[in-house]
């Protein structure tokens, strides 16, 4: 396995992986290798991951996977392109730019690169996921956007705390996964009660997710008056995405050049164009009043600064973006409601895809307790042709189908339901047994 | 002496060019007035004359055409077929048109397609003069068009570089890389357009709804409605021809004043982007609404019995008005002050932008209202950053700055012609009032036509002294050509390096 780049995102896949994995790490910077040395058991190589000697040196020959993490987008396509010639192990790109993303996309495995990332793209689906959804913590888009995976936390005057699953699931599409209390992941039956404090891991249709959040706070309208701060690719990007959701947000923008772009580029969104901790401005757009503030700043100072600024002007919700680090818990706790971090983001993306090879896509649980695995149902799945009540037997415990998908139709799964070749299925399932439940599905 | 910057021999090559061309339209009247028996001299004389002033200044050098000397060649040609044009009426010595003042108003005023007419008998003039006078117009009307493509689109005048983005005439340029071609396409639609008028006439004439059309009938009106020009050879105008004649003729104008870019895109099987079109709908609105304002006044004035006769009355003065054709059905100079100021006022929207219409143009209002809003908008929330669009995209602020730039000149050159109209009657008889002396500066400088009182639309501007006519000719010709190419040449840098 080959690590090209070891910024904080190659740094991070390197130290998950090296426990199971020969890991070799090329970097041109000798610190950040010899850092890592010291610290993980991985084999360090100073040199350009575009040269093909230096890719010979590391194995590439024999490698399974090679991972191009680098900081330029162009670097690490050109990566992938050079690996392929003289060997064939699976290449993964992280990019930021998302139109390499849209151009591969196209044509998947286009430039050499067996899957691309696009960091900031990533963060920002997650982000206007969870704006979509007012109790959301965390969203996963699967097959294609047919099947939302999504984490609901259970406040204490929630209704539906105290109900018992079969009487919380009046929804068509939507299956309980998961309910984690604690430190405990628990795989609910009918009669499990869902306790306040709880979050929940539902998997289903997006419909049902929005309607089942509206039952979790019924008080809590869906957010409708949205304040971009940064106007940066994540906060473009959230803009973008909220504009095809039919949001029309506000978007801060410090730069006038900048902002001046994002306007003509985002037709329903009125930019302004602004320091967002300037507290008199924020005042006269009385983003008190807005439903969520969404913090997409390149510094994570400001970022904390001006949700908290937001917090007491008595915006809604906050989401801030933490840029370096390991301060998402931090954030969370001094009040931001979501820290999102995209290059933690991106490193489990790229982890969990090492590790389910197979799978279409992953998501991973708060804590990494969990995932949720998307996969194609072939001739060997223990799900093959038969209903889901039989073959769950022959699967370890912890296990859960959320969704099938047959075609352009999502399937609620049930006892009986039977599952075909070429179906795509979405599972939940306990990190424990992973490598298990990927080999028999 | 320092040397001139401005390559002219290159410009003089270009107009002989024009001029050389100008021997066809001459031959074909000539042939014309040989056929209904009258005199060809006053043709043959002016095609012997371009055609060896053509090839003289074709003789010149001819380099690139640069940005200076597309201005000049702009202008001068204008100037050069309006001289040409004025000399068959001259030779043709008949009625007020011998006059080579009131020759010249009415050749400028057909060349520039504003149809402004001196002409107080029209049966003293013959056949293969009134051809000549629409011939003029129909020249102008595919000059313009042209013009707007291939030149003013690539200049910077008063936002017409605007064409560029919301005519989609890059889109066009896909399709023919050319802009010779892209000229030559929407040469084609205009051509077509004319020809496909006469045989709505003519089909109107075999289905026995206008027994008045004549072959003659249908191709003077067909050159001079396409070009939203408005020279009749009846001096009641359209309201010599059947209410069907009107109502094909109203839709004519409006093609006419419609982009020719977007209606090549419908022709081709695309609607969207003609329905797409922010100006298109302004430029719709405005005439409906205007036509339904006009309606409302002559329905409480009690000025028709009956309902259709109201609303085609309404709509074909307001749509010959905002296309800035000038014809009329009725002498609505008659008409009560609340019609005749809705009339006035629509004189100054003009049709599209990349078309043959005059005027201002709704695309420049369009852009004029829109950034009034935003102005507005960012009153309130003064950091905030928001584009003028148009149809989606957004408008450069340096455009917009030219835009009302434009707007301002506009209404300056305006007034000042108006002053000199009050000015001038009072100096020579018994005087004019400030409203018909405003309507007449609007229509010559706007390229309307008709006005109101004595210059309205079944009279003529005569009556005016020599020194207004002649002012009327130099701001006709300044107009047409969207004004800054003729100022621009008028300022001692442009002949500096």
């Amino acid at each position: 396995m080959i690590i090209v780049g070891a910024g904080q995102v190659g740094s991070s896949i390197a130290a998950s992986l090296a426990a199971e994995h020969d890991v070799v790490v090329i970097d041109t910077d000798s610190a950040r290798v010899d850092e890592l040395t010291y610290s993980h058991d991985v084999l360090p190589i100073e040199g350009d991951g575009t040269d093909l000697e230096t890719l010979e040196e590391a194995g590439i020959a024999d490698a399974d996977m090679l991972i191009a993490s680098t900081d330029s987008d162009e670097t690490n396509i050109v990566v992938c392109g050079v690996s392929a010639i003289v060997g064939d192990p699976f290449t993964i790109a992280r990019v930021k730019r998302p139109q390499y993303l849209r151009a591969w996309e196209q044509r998947r495995g286009a430039f050499d690169v067996d899957f691309m990332v696009c960091t900031d793209l990533l963060a920002a689906k997650s982000i206007v996921g969870v704006i979509g959804l007012p109790t959301a913590q965390d969203v996963d888009m699967f097959a294609d956007g047919l099947v939302q995976m999504t984490e609901f936390e259970v406040p204490a005057d929630s209704p539906v705390a105290g109900q018992t699953v079969a009487e919380a699931d009046r929804f068509d599409s939507l299956t309980f996964a998961a309910i984690i209390r604690g430190e405990d992941v628990l795989v609910p039956t009918g009669e499990t009660v869902i306790e306040a404090e709880d979050d929940v891991i539902a998997i289903g249709s997006p419909e049902s997710m929005r309607a089942f959040s509206t039952a979790v706070a019924p008080q809590e309208d869906e957010a409708s008056d949205v304040v971009i701060v940064g106007g940066g690719e994540i906060g473009f990007q959230v803009a973008r995405l909220l504009e095809e959701g039919g949001y029309k947000p506000r978007l801060f923008e410090r730069d006038e050049d900048r902002a001046r772009w994002l306007a003509e580029n985002l037709p329903n969104t009125t930019v302004l164009n602004g320091d967002a901790t300037d507290q008199e401005l924020l005042e006269r757009e009385s983003v008190g009043d807005a439903d969520v503030l969404v913090s997409a700043l390149d510094n994570d100072q400001k970022n904390l600064l001006s949700t908290l600024i937001a917090k007491r002007m008595g915006t809604g919700r906050t989401v801030a973006i933490v840029n370096t680090g390991d301060f998402t818990e931090l954030f969370e706790a001094v009040g931001v409601d979501v820290a999102v971090s995209p290059r933690e983001a991106t490193a489990e993306e790229i982890t969990r895809f090492t590790r389910a090879r197979r799978a279409e896509n992953v998501a991973i649980i708060e804590g990494d307790c969990a995932e949720v695995i998307e996969l194609e149902v072939d001739g060997d799945s223990a799900l093959l042709d038969r209903p889901i009540r039989e073959s769950m037997a022959d699967l370890p415990d912890g296990v859960v189908v959320g969704a099938i998908t047959r075609g352009n139709s999502l399937i609620k799964p049930r006892g009986d339901t039977a599952i075909e070749r070429g179906d795509h299925v979405v599972v939940f399932t306990d990190t424990d047994v992973l490598s298990e439940v990927t080999e028999k599905l | 002496m320092s040397p001139v910057a401005v390559d002219w021999r290159t410009s003089a090559t270009l107009v002989g060019t024009v001029l050389k061309a100008l021997t066809v339209p001459l031959a074909g009247t000539a042939a014309v007035a040989a056929w209904y028996g009258e005199a060809t001299m006053p043709f043959l004389v002016p095609l012997g004359l371009t055609l060896v002033a053509g090839l003289a200044l074709e003789r010149f050098d001819r380099r690139d055409l640069g940005l200076r000397e597309s201005y000049l060649m702009v202008a001068l040609t204008w100037l050069a077929i309006a001289f040409v044009g004025a000399i068959p009426f001259v030779l043709a010595g008949q009625g007020v048109l011998a006059d080579p003042i009131n020759a010249m108003f009415e050749s400028m005023s057909g060349v520039t397609t504003t149809g402004a007419t001196v002409i107080d008998s029209f049966d003293a003039h013959g056949k293969s003069i009134h051809l000549w006078r629409a011939l003029l117009q129909w020249m102008g009307g595919l000059g313009i068009l042209v013009l707007a493509v291939a030149v003013l689109s690539q200049i910077s005048v008063g936002g017409a570089q605007l064409m560029e983005t919301e005519t989609q005439t890059q889109d066009l340029t896909k399709l023919t890389p050319r802009i010779e071609e892209t000229a030559r396409l929407l040469g084609m639609l205009y051509v077509g357009l004319t020809a496909l008028m006469v045989l709505s006439w003519l089909a109107l004439r075999v289905a026995g709804l206008a027994p008045n059309v004549t072959l003659y009938q249908a191709v003077a009106h067909a050159f001079t409605a396409v070009s939203t020009a408005g020279f009749s050879p009846e001096p009641a105008s359209l309201g010599y021809f059947s209410p069907a004649v009107q109502w094909v003729t109203i839709l004519f104008m409006f093609a006419g004043a419609t982009n020719f870019v977007l209606m090549y895109f419908l022709l081709e099987g695309d609607p969207s982007r003609l329905r797409g079109s922010d100006e298109f709908r302004f430029y719709l609105g405005i005439v409906l609404g205007a036509a339904g304002l006009t309606a409302a006044f002559l329905a409480v004035d009690g000025q028709f019995q009956r309902v259709e006769p109201l609303v085609r009355h309404a709509l074909f003065q307001v749509v010959s008005i905002v296309t800035t054709t000038g014809y009329a059905t009725v002498d609505f100079d008659l008409w009560s002050a609340g019609a005749k100021h809705v009339l006035f006022l629509a004189m100054f929207t003009g049709g599209m932008a990349g078309s043959t219409t005059c005027s201002i143009k709704t695309l420049r209002w369009l852009v004029v209202v829109k950034s009034l809003r935003r102005d507005l908008f960012t009153e309130i929330h003064p950091e905030a950053i928001r584009p003028v669009r148009l149809s989606g995209q957004a408008v450069d602020e340096e455009t917009i700055k030219d835009i009302y730039g434009y707007v301002l000149l506009s209404l300056v050159i305006f007034a000042l012609l108006t002053v000199l109209v009050v000015i001038d009657a009072t100096r020579v008889a018994g005087g004019v009032g400030e409203f018909e002396a405003m309507a007449a500066a609007a229509s010559t400088f706007l390229n309307i036509g008709p006005a109101f009182g004595a210059a309205g639309p079944y009279g003529s501007y005569l009556h005016f002294p020599d020194t207004t006519k002649l002012a009327m000719i130099a701001l006709m010709w300044v107009g047409r050509i969207e004004i800054i190419p003729v100022l621009v040449i008028l300022t001692p840098a442009y002949w500096r390096s």
